[in-house]
């Protein structure tokens, strides 16, 4: 089944939740919606559900207008957020309820709950009561639930938000198992970059109820079309500075001249943003050329077995990704050296006009 | 400093609380029982019972009969007050002023004292003035509390389901605004019917609070004693007395302190017994639920 929204306007008391949203799902594509709290994920979701009509627009199914068309009398299913059970009903009744509503056979039934609770290894537990079971164990009848009646279309709200670190990395590899062999659309929505790089498929970047950009998700890392898209796909967010474009070089805050790259010196001279990802940045010199900055320690935040390092220049803040774990003192005087080719740049209306040549391995993370 | 000064401190604090309690509970309670096992025929003149009055109160028919209309009347309104409290619950508007305001509405009954809700039923009963009676009257049924004990009883219940059913359906509505609206949508999309999503979904979240509308109503309407002291006095004959009024026609009317000692613990015990029994059954249903035979 293919899925297409139309020009999707969504419009709650007079607030857009949703604006302008062109996007068509293939069939069997496992999708990633990313964007921040408030982005409109949830909202688009419910949109694709029919849990709810758009304002304006079509949502068509398999070239099928179905915009009216009530979530009843799709083929749809969802996991949420919160872990969504019948109290109630034991793991198996849980996991059998859509089979049941759809009047299948009994042996069937056992047939496909048994293999379903396999795949997401919970066959031990189909006699318990969900509240008798750990948060990973009641997402994983959630998703019994969802994965067990073939839907056409299946959707996870943020469902690995509630678990804790381990069981999350654990979820989401197997989810992308659980997928390969189903020809359903996929939609899958995070706020965080990482979990879509882990995820793959194609990621569409949603920021303030509109679609920033669409693609594989390895592109859009990559080759972010705007200044936005490449915030929101990263973790510490690209650092952005603005500066200035002559024929020959770049000037930083007036004050920082540097030889610009020969690709760069293709555009238009003038004022730009340039990206810079906080994982390009260092501590010692990569490349002869790199540009060595002085700056002050703001903050170092542990994050894993990484440290991102908050540092400020004298006109702009920049985040450092290191690997491992160190200790900063606050203050703390140090060089921080800047890869000039490594250089995005973004023009003033925030749409990417340059992005810098892959080096091999080192583009990723 | 030794480890001693801070637990004699506790002690302290506990204090004031135990003089309160003492006050409140343990000395009325412990008066009670001194009087049910003594009879008292004046200050200085008493002598030990042990448990004659016990005896003889288990053995009054009027009591029995009083406790068996007690019982009725308790697992009548049960019956009606639960589910449609439910039901009301179920029906009332779930945000915005419209919300706000049938909240007001279903309160209000509540608001008012035990025997002037007693006194509005008696004149809104009456075949003359009362709208009810007079009503009732004209369309030509002969309906009259003081002397049919059906019609009283059939008042009586009504009474006390308008008074206290929407203790019930406001326990019930807070406990269904607490369902995350998550569990709808996924109801939905499973395509389950309205009598699923309320089998499935909303009976057993209610659990808990009905558990409580239920121990809260049983034990309220096992004490009901204003309502129906204004609205018919126990009558017609004593078709309508229920457990307290025949314990205050006994200790405050004949003065005889022994036996009503005996009959308030033996009062007392049922209605601790009734709503312990109740509420353990409760809880070991939810704890050991039959396993399922499926897979």
């Amino acid at each position: 089944m293919s899925l297409h929204l139309q020009n999707i306007d969504h419009i709650v008391n007079g607030v857009p939740h949703i604006s302008g949203i062109d996007l068509a799902l293939e069939p069997g594509s496992f999708n990633v919606l990313l964007g921040r709290t408030l982005a409109g994920k949830t909202t688009l979701m419910r949109l694709m559900a029919g849990l709810e009509p758009p304002t304006r627009g079509k949502v068509m199914m398999d070239g099928k207008d179905v915009t009216n068309v009530s979530v009843r009398k799709r083929n749809v299913s969802m996991v949420y957020q919160q872990f969504i059970n019948y109290p109630s009903l034991t793991v198996y009744d849980n996991i059998a309820s859509p089979l049941k509503l759809a009047k299948q056979p009994k042996s069937e039934i056992d047939k496909r709950v048994g293999e379903i609770a396999e795949m997401l290894h919970i066959e031990q537990l189909l006699n318990r009561y969900p509240q008798e079971l750990s948060g990973g164990q009641q997402q994983r009848t959630a998703m019994g639930r969802a994965l067990v009646k073939d839907a056409d279309l299946i959707l996870f709200d943020e469902p690995l938000v509630n678990l804790d670190y381990k069981l999350r990395e654990e979820l989401r590899d197997e989810l992308r198992e659980l997928f390969k062999a189903r020809n359903c659309i996929a939609v899958y929505a995070t706020t965080e970059p990482n979990e879509a790089l882990a995820l793959g498929g194609n990621t569409a970047v949603l920021h303030e109820g509109r679609l920033l950009q669409y693609g594989p998700t390895e592109q859009v890392y990559r080759e972010p079309n705007g200044r936005f898209s490449a915030e929101m796909f990263s973790e510490p967010p690209i650092n952005i500075v603005p500066g200035q474009l002559t024929d020959t070089e770049i000037t930083f805050d007036q004050t920082l001249h540097f030889p610009c790259d020969d690709k760069l010196k293709r555009l238009e001279p003038g004022d730009y943003d340039f990206g810079v990802r906080a994982s390009h940045l260092t501590l010692q010199p990569q490349q002869a050329d790199d540009l060595a900055l002085d700056v002050h320690v703001d903050v170092a935040e542990i994050s894993g077995s990484e440290t991102f390092l908050h540092v400020h220049h004298e006109r702009f803040p920049l985040v450092l990704h290191l690997a491992g774990i160190h200790q900063f003192s606050i203050n703390q005087p140090l060089k921080v050296y800047f890869p000039t080719h490594q250089l995005y740049a973004f023009d003033k209306q925030g749409h990417t006009v340059h992005i810098p040549v892959r080096q091999g391995g080192a583009a990723h993370g | 400093m030794n480890n001693k000064v801070p637990n004699n401190r506790a002690w302290l604090l506990v204090l004031p609380m135990l003089v309160l309690v003492a006050f409140s509970a343990i000395i009325p309670l412990m008066t009670v029982v001194n009087y049910s096992v003594q009879d008292v025929l004046g200050p200085n003149a008493r002598f030990f019972t042990g448990t004659e009055w016990f005896q003889s109160m288990l053995n009054d028919d009027a009591l029995q009969a009083a406790f068996l209309r007690q019982i009725s009347f308790s697992l009548i309104i049960l019956a009606i007050q639960i589910p449609l409290g439910i039901g009301i619950a179920l029906i009332m508007p779930k945000r915005g002023w419209q919300a706000s305001a049938v909240l007001i509405l279903i309160t209000l009954p509540l608001l008012i004292p035990w025997n002037v809700v007693g006194s509005i039923w008696q004149i809104f009963t009456r075949g003359d003035i009362g709208l009810m009676g007079w009503g009732l009257r004209e369309l030509g049924i002969n309906y009259n509390i003081t002397r049919n004990a059906g019609d009283a009883w059939a008042t009586i219940i009504l009474m006390d389901v308008w008074h206290w059913t929407p203790l019930v359906a406001m326990l019930c509505y807070s406990g269904l605004r607490s369902i995350p609206e998550a569990y709808y949508q996924a109801a939905r999309i499973d395509r389950a019917s309205k009598w699923a999503i309320f089998r499935y979904i909303q009976l057993p979240k209610l659990t808990n609070v009905l558990v409580i509308a239920v121990l809260l109503r049983f034990m309220h309407s096992f004490m009901i004693y204003a309502e129906p002291f204004v609205l018919t006095g126990g009558g017609p004959g004593s078709a309508t007395t229920f457990l307290s009024q025949s314990l205050t026609t006994m200790a405050v009317g004949q003065q005889d302190l022994g036996p009503s000692a005996a009959f308030s613990l033996i009062y007392f015990l049922v209605i601790l017994l009734v709503s312990w029994v109740f509420y353990t059954t409760i809880m070991n249903m939810q704890k050991d639920k039959p396993p399922h035979g499926g897979a």
